[in-house]
């Protein structure tokens, strides 16, 4: 139940069955949550097996992580769900800077469609088979990829005409959050930073 | 029967004649039937909504004919966080009204990008349509709103309606 932090032993059982087919890389538990680093290049039969055989039918989310200054510098990861048992599985898998693509699960849950469409839009991580893979946050013809680390919160000027513009707005030493730990907004926010 | 005449105008004096001059009837015409274009983006439209329905009435100042269509409205008021992706639409709208038409940014996000200074939002829809009223508020209050339409009809009180907007024709005349 909510209360307890332990990893049921069902969702630890899930983790076994998958460890005897495919190559786990690590394994981590935290507060009763079960997270599997696996690789990418298995990633598309193993989310065949967790839905087909362990019954993890629905995607919760697909997210992306972006570690900027390490390599591999992305991360995405998919939240599953067994409704039947009520489990709960995060399934990770990295990605580098330089190939900057994953594999689609769309064909296994549709719901991954708008999911990666936005792991598309926020991160630049393409995924292949996508059938519609456009933007859908920003508009079509933004060349940015705006949660990436290295952009900065105010946007970068840029000009598609008769498309769409956009102009870096005035931050003036923002962005305006507060927070009582250390350091100043600048330290906290990496992306308030003026970076060229 | 009462005895109190209107100074100005008496129906019995001066039968259907009205003297004046045109710029003043026009504008007289025009600022008390401003058809609003509700581009309602954020939270700033239901104080919009509000201002429109009963507590506030905004029909009291000739304003309550909401027009969905660009091409029957007069004034767009610009309700919300225009996002860039949005920025294109609202300019496309502004381009289907037909002149005159005028502008009112309401509240904070409208005016100046508001609390969003972020790559997301425009800064201020004055960099794409000319403002006429801005509205301070995040969201203004529907008095807030009133008070910036009775901005908007004073302003419109002092326009050289005729001048302005009819060049050709003004050209015509004095040669």
């Amino acid at each position: 139940m909510a209360t307890t932090l332990e990893v049921p032993a069902s969702v630890k059982k899930d983790a076994a069955a998958l460890a005897a087919k495919f190559t786990i890389v690590s394994q981590k538990e935290f507060r009763g949550e079960l997270t599997l680093t696996v690789n990418r290049a298995q990633f598309h039969d193993i989310a065949a097996f967790l839905r087909d055989q362990l019954g993890y039918t629905y995607l919760i989310d697909v997210s992306s992580v972006d570690h900027f200054g390490q390599e591999p510098r992305y991360e995405v990861v998919y939240e599953l769900q067994n409704f039947e048992r009520a489990d709960h599985l995060r399934v990770k898998y990295t990605v580098s800077e330089d190939d900057a693509t994953a594999p689609t699960v769309t064909d296994l849950w549709a719901t991954a469609d708008w999911h990666e469409r936005e792991a598309f839009d926020m991160m630049g991580i393409r995924f292949t088979g996508h059938p519609d893979l456009r933007r859908i946050l920003m508009w079509e013809g933004y060349p940015f990829h705006p949660l990436r680390k290295d952009f900065p919160l105010a946007g970068k000027d840029s000009d598609t005409p008769d498309v769409a513009f956009s102009r870096a707005a005035p931050l003036a030493g923002g962005p305006f959050v507060t927070s009582p730990t250390g350091g100043d907004t600048q330290d906290r926010e990496p992306r308030s930073r003026e970076m060229e | 029967m009462s005895t109190i005449t209107p100074a100005a105008y008496d129906s019995k004096i001066e039968g259907n004649v009205i003297f004046t001059k045109l710029d003043s009837a026009i504008n007289w015409m025009r600022k008390n039937s401003l058809w609003p274009m509700p581009m309602g983006l954020a939270c700033c439209a239901i104080e919009l909504m509000a201002t429109g329905a009963s507590r506030y009435d905004i029909s009291r100042f000739g304003a309550e004919v909401m027009r969905f269509s660009p091409r029957q409205s007069d004034v767009m008021i610009v309700a919300g966080t225009v996002t860039y992706k949005m920025a294109l639409a609202v300019k496309r709208i502004w381009d289907q009204m037909p002149e005159p038409k005028w502008c009112i940014a309401m509240g904070a996000c409208a005016s100046s990008g508001g609390m969003y200074r972020s790559y997301a939002v425009l800064q201020g829809i004055d960099t794409l349509i000319p403002v006429d009223v801005y509205i301070s508020g995040c969201p203004p209050r529907p008095e807030a709103l009133i008070e910036g339409l009775l901005r908007l009809q004073r302003k419109i009180e002092g326009e050289h309606s005729f001048l302005a907007q009819k060049p050709e024709l003004v050209a015509a005349l004095r040669s």
